[in-house]
């Protein structure tokens, strides 16, 4: 297998637009950046109207409408129905939290094609604990409910981390009876405020093989009743996750004060250049845009990826992580079991510390 | 995110078939045309299936109104191609989409 060259350019399936950075939650796993952008900031109905319309032109085929809380903005309706009106498989990432059923109702009328709520945990307490909230377990399930009865197709998605990874069956349960069709199991992954919450959020290696051991089991036996699509915890994995299917591949991500960026944790690699919508167009961006173009293709990648056959298949995993971890942003993903860095991940992921979680805010 | 573009049905085979069912997209897929990719896509949550020219054809028809008897010989008719080898294409694709939960019958 060849080195993919960075000069193939592959047309993006997925947009994931990130509304606003608002929320009222305030759960310590957030992927968002610590340093987020403010309300003034946010790019106007006008330009995400645009930025759909080119995305399709793209060959953007989904658009996950996700922040911070998408039901922060007021728009909210009118730029899900333009990403209809733009031809584009409409998915809403919600907390549950501050979109009421009129709206919920506004948007299936909209064309919403499909919704998915996160819960924090089955137990009403430590869920509201986890996400800062009170009272929040109560109203996702008035959302989750709403939007089923609309006849709109449920994803609930569960976030897993050490005060909750004993829960998993109750919460798929949970899952069941709120009629979910499908349920995302998410262990954390360790960026923006997640990566800060890191030692009070990571479970410990024998939570995670029970937890494992468990998803398998709850596959089997929910098999044709639910999909349940599991996420690997990643310092405990052997291999790396597939840096989001490629870097300037497969997906990109719209912030909301309308930089471009490959993967929504982009921006913690210093030095990359983004651009903004406001500037210039998808296509330009997607096909010019020096950070779209730092890690395209696999030939950047050092020993032991450059002659790995699994280069192809996670693209020497994920540029944050290994940035994140090594300081090195072209360095092989150290969850990889093969990076010389590998023993750091180990190291980390045996730390727990019960911290008082810094909500992020 | 993570996609999983659907390509294989060789499994499906021999599976159960009903001359009398209505084929669908599942309640939150949806079939969409989409010039730059090249053409038609059925899309699901997290799923994504890129149709080639035969599939189109039979998703199309795949309405919730014809059965699936009714697609096969309209299939056969209209491209003027044996009634078994349509028979074929159509159980091997349905049967995969079914089973990802793109399509209901």
């Amino acid at each position: 297998m060849a080195n993919s060259d960075a000069t193939t350019l592959h047309k993006p399936l997925g947009l994931l637009a990130e509304l606003t950075h608002r929320c009222p939650l305030g759960c310590p796993y957030c992927s968002n950046p610590l340093a987020l952008d403010k309300r003034a900031d946010e790019l106007d109905t006008a330009t995400w109207m645009r930025v759909f319309k080119e995305a399709a032109g793209l060959g953007v085929l989904q658009v996950h409408l996700s922040g911070g809380e998408p039901g922060a903005r007021r728009d909210l309706v009118e730029i899900a129905s333009g990403a209809r009106d733009a031809g584009l498989y409409t998915n809403l990432i919600t907390s549950g939290v501050g979109i009421t059923t009129r709206t919920m109702r506004d948007l299936w009328e909209a064309g919403l094609d499909h919704v998915q709520v996160s819960i924090q945990d089955a137990d009403a307490v430590s869920a509201d604990h986890i996400a800062g909230y009170k009272g929040g377990f109560q109203r996702k399930h008035a959302l989750a409910a709403e939007a089923v009865r609309l006849g709109l197709m449920l994803t609930v998605n569960l976030v897993v981390h050490r005060a909750n990874i004993e829960r998993i069956g109750a919460m798929v349960d949970l899952a069941l009876a709120l009629k979910a069709s499908r349920i995302e199991i998410a262990h954390v992954q360790y960026y923006g405020w997640a990566l800060k919450n890191r030692a009070a959020l990571m479970p410990t290696r024998e939570q995670v093989e029970r937890a494992a051991a468990e998803v398998e089991e709850l596959r089997l036996r929910h098999k044709g009743k639910i999909v349940i699509d599991a996420v690997v915890p990643d310092y405990h994995a052997r291999f790396p996750k597939p840096c989001v299917g490629g870097w300037g591949r497969r997906s990109l991500n719209v912030t909301p004060s309308g930089k471009v960026l490959p993967c929504h944790a982009a921006e913690s690699i210093p030095d990359l250049e983004f651009w903004n919508v406001r500037d210039h167009s998808l296509e330009d961006i997607w096909t010019s845009s020096p950070a779209f173009n730092a890690f395209r293709g696999t030939a950047f990648l050092p020993e032991p990826c450059a002659s790995c056959d699994r280069r192809e298949i996670d693209f020497g995993g994920c540029r944050c992580q290994a940035f994140l971890l090594t300081g090195d942003a072209r360095a092989t993903d150290p969850v990889c079991h093969l990076s010389p860095n590998h023993g750091l991940v180990a190291e980390l992921a045996e730390v727990q510390e019960d911290l008082a979680y810094a909500y992020r805010r | 995110m993570s996609y999983n573009v659907l390509c294989s049905f060789e499994r499906f085979r021999g599976r159960e078939r009903d001359d009398r069912a209505r084929c669908a997209p599942a309640a939150a897929a949806r079939l969409t045309h989409n010039e730059a990719q090249g053409g038609w896509v059925l899309l699901a949550p997290e799923r994504i299936f890129k149709a080639d020219a035969i599939a189109t054809e039979i998703l199309k028809r795949c309405t919730g109104e014809a059965t699936f008897a009714a697609i096969v010989d309209d299939l056969a008719k209209t491209f003027n191609a044996p009634r078994d080898l349509v028979l074929a294409d159509v159980s091997k694709l349905l049967a995969g989409l079914v089973e990802k939960k793109l399509l209901e019958l």
